[in-house]
């Protein structure tokens, strides 16, 4: 998309720099104005307007779908800093909709009920960047080739239980790790097996690394579990429910973005972690059976 | 001796910073402490959140620490936010917001509009045309006496410098190309060390 006078807009340059600009922070779920501000006070560095933060779409049931316009410009009205919003997987006209109401990024996200269950939405076909979940390095990179301008780990939203995202985190990046040692006939068999553009593996074993920040969400309660994420290699992270679902959301935000700067320094670390009241309660993984596992939706 | 030259890393586009001062053969060491800042030679501030680093800032207690280097002249470079941190006054920013006041310029946060304003265009500078990358970007609307214009957008100032600070609203790191970062190490930063 490039005027007359040689500026363009749109591109994907411009795109993936607003997540750079976003790497070592937090992006934190809001679900109004004043909890927008609580967010941006604390020093998050995004917020993720939606009705109803994960814990309670699970807990409620139905179908979940983009939020109201009114209440996203509500939160962009309150705020300074880049505000997100989410559409369900496929669904390309909440899409348009985020756009006009000028979102700065959008999140095509498995938390909402999936609107289509073979294609996601064509990413190249707008002007505001995407994030998209993934679980592996090969739905990462399929996401990559839709447009997606960062990728996060899906984890699984709405638990307080980091132990899916970590388990996303890990195949992905083992499997860059071990795509940077293959040679030029096994990156053929790595495009395969990942069921992944072969140009786009090229690139990993080329740069050694993803073509897109990648960011870690799904399941973050703590400053150490944001501490976790960044140390397996999460650029930053995304806090759902743990924040607001918890007993105290105020010092809880401020300590997970202190933590997410100072991810290697266990000093800081023990620091903020102290007195910050109870974290979200939970869910164990066997509580949860198929159907409610959003990490399953998407491909 | 070759300097170091320390990106600030407490929040934003740190690691291109890194990268593109690292294609130079220059020592780079990523600064989230004031004793990680006693190593460097030179800054580098990112794009970002000005709102979020200005509260680390805060809290790691490298704000005080910043503000006596910069004072005693060293050569500090601010992309985006880091030209925020870096002017005199910040308009539409936090009201708990703090800047460094090291260059007299006046800015106005997201003063090109949303991400989906965010645009590329040319940027015309004495020593050649820049492609200019532009997030979300402030805009310079007031230069001192004492500011020297050295980029501009149309007729915009995009990039500016007073004594041994270098700030642009625009990221050179996005853009495949380390001229700036260049002049920044070998005029700003070598120069001074002679």
């Amino acid at each position: 998309m490039t005027s007359t006078n040689g500026t363009s807009v749109g591109t994907q340059r411009v795109k993936r720099g607003l997540a750079e600009m976003l790497k070592g922070g937090v992006i934190m779920d809001v679900v109004n104005a004043e909890q927008a501000k609580i967010a941006e006070d604390a020093g998050a560095c995004a917020v993720m307007a939606l009705e109803r933060v994960p814990a309670d779409i699970r807990r409620d049931g139905g179908v979940a779908r983009m939020s109201d316009p009114e209440m996203i410009e509500g939160i962009k009205a309150a705020v300074t800093i880049p505000v997100m919003a989410k559409v369900r997987i496929g669904h390309f006209v909440e899409a348009q909709i985020l756009e006009a109401l000028g979102v700065d990024f959008i999140d095509e996200s498995e938390v909402l009920t999936p609107a289509d269950e073979t294609h996601h939405i064509d990413k190249f076909g707008f002007t505001v960047p995407f994030v998209c979940g993934a679980t592996n390095l090969g739905e990462a990179l399929r996401r990559v080739s839709e447009g997606a301008c960062m990728i996060r780990s899906k984890g699984e939203a709405g638990t307080g239980n980091i132990v899916e995202a970590v388990r996303h985190l890990r195949n992905i990046f083992g499997d860059i790790r071990k795509i940077t040692q293959a040679d030029n006939a096994e990156l053929f068999q790595w495009a395969k097996t990942l069921q992944a553009p072969l140009g786009l593996v090229q690139e990993i074993a080329e740069t050694g690394k993803f073509p897109v920040p990648i960011f870690c969400a799904g399941g973050i309660a703590t400053p150490a579990d944001a501490a976790l994420a960044m140390q397996l290699g999460g650029e930053a992270v995304f806090v759902g429910s743990g924040i607001f679902k918890s007993d105290d959301p105020a010092p809880r935000a401020k300590a997970i973005v202190e933590a997410t700067t100072h991810f290697r320094d266990a000093n800081v670390l023990a620091r903020v972690s102290r007195g910050l009241g109870a974290p979200m309660t939970g869910i164990a993984m066997d509580e949860i059976n198929g159907t409610q596992r959003f990490a399953e939706r998407g491909w | 001796m070759n300097p170091v030259v320390g990106v600030l890393a407490l929040q934003g586009a740190f690691a291109a910073h890194a990268e593109c001062v690292a294609s130079l053969g220059v020592s780079v060491q990523e600064v989230r402490t004031p004793e990680q800042l006693e190593h460097v030679d030179a800054l580098v501030m990112p794009g970002g959140e000005s709102s979020t680093m200005s509260q680390l800032l805060l809290s790691s207690g490298l704000f005080g620490a910043i503000a006596q280097r910069i004072e005693s002249g060293m050569p500090t470079f601010g992309t985006c936010a880091g030209m925020i941190l870096l002017a005199s006054e910040v308009l539409d920013g936090r009201s708990d917001q703090r800047s460094f006041g090291a260059i007299d310029i006046s800015v106005r946060r997201n003063a090109f509009g949303r991400q989906i304003d965010s645009f590329e265009s040319s940027i015309h500078t004495p020593f050649g045309d820049f492609h200019g990358v532009f997030i979300r970007a402030p805009r310079i609307e007031r230069t001192g006496p004492a500011v020297e214009v050295i980029g501009r957008l149309g007729d915009e100032p995009v990039l500016v410098r007073q004594g041994n600070v270098l700030a642009a609203s625009f990221h050179p790191e996005l853009a495949g190309d380390a001229r700036l970062h260049e002049y920044f190490v070998t005029t700003m930063t070598t120069a001074r060390k002679v």
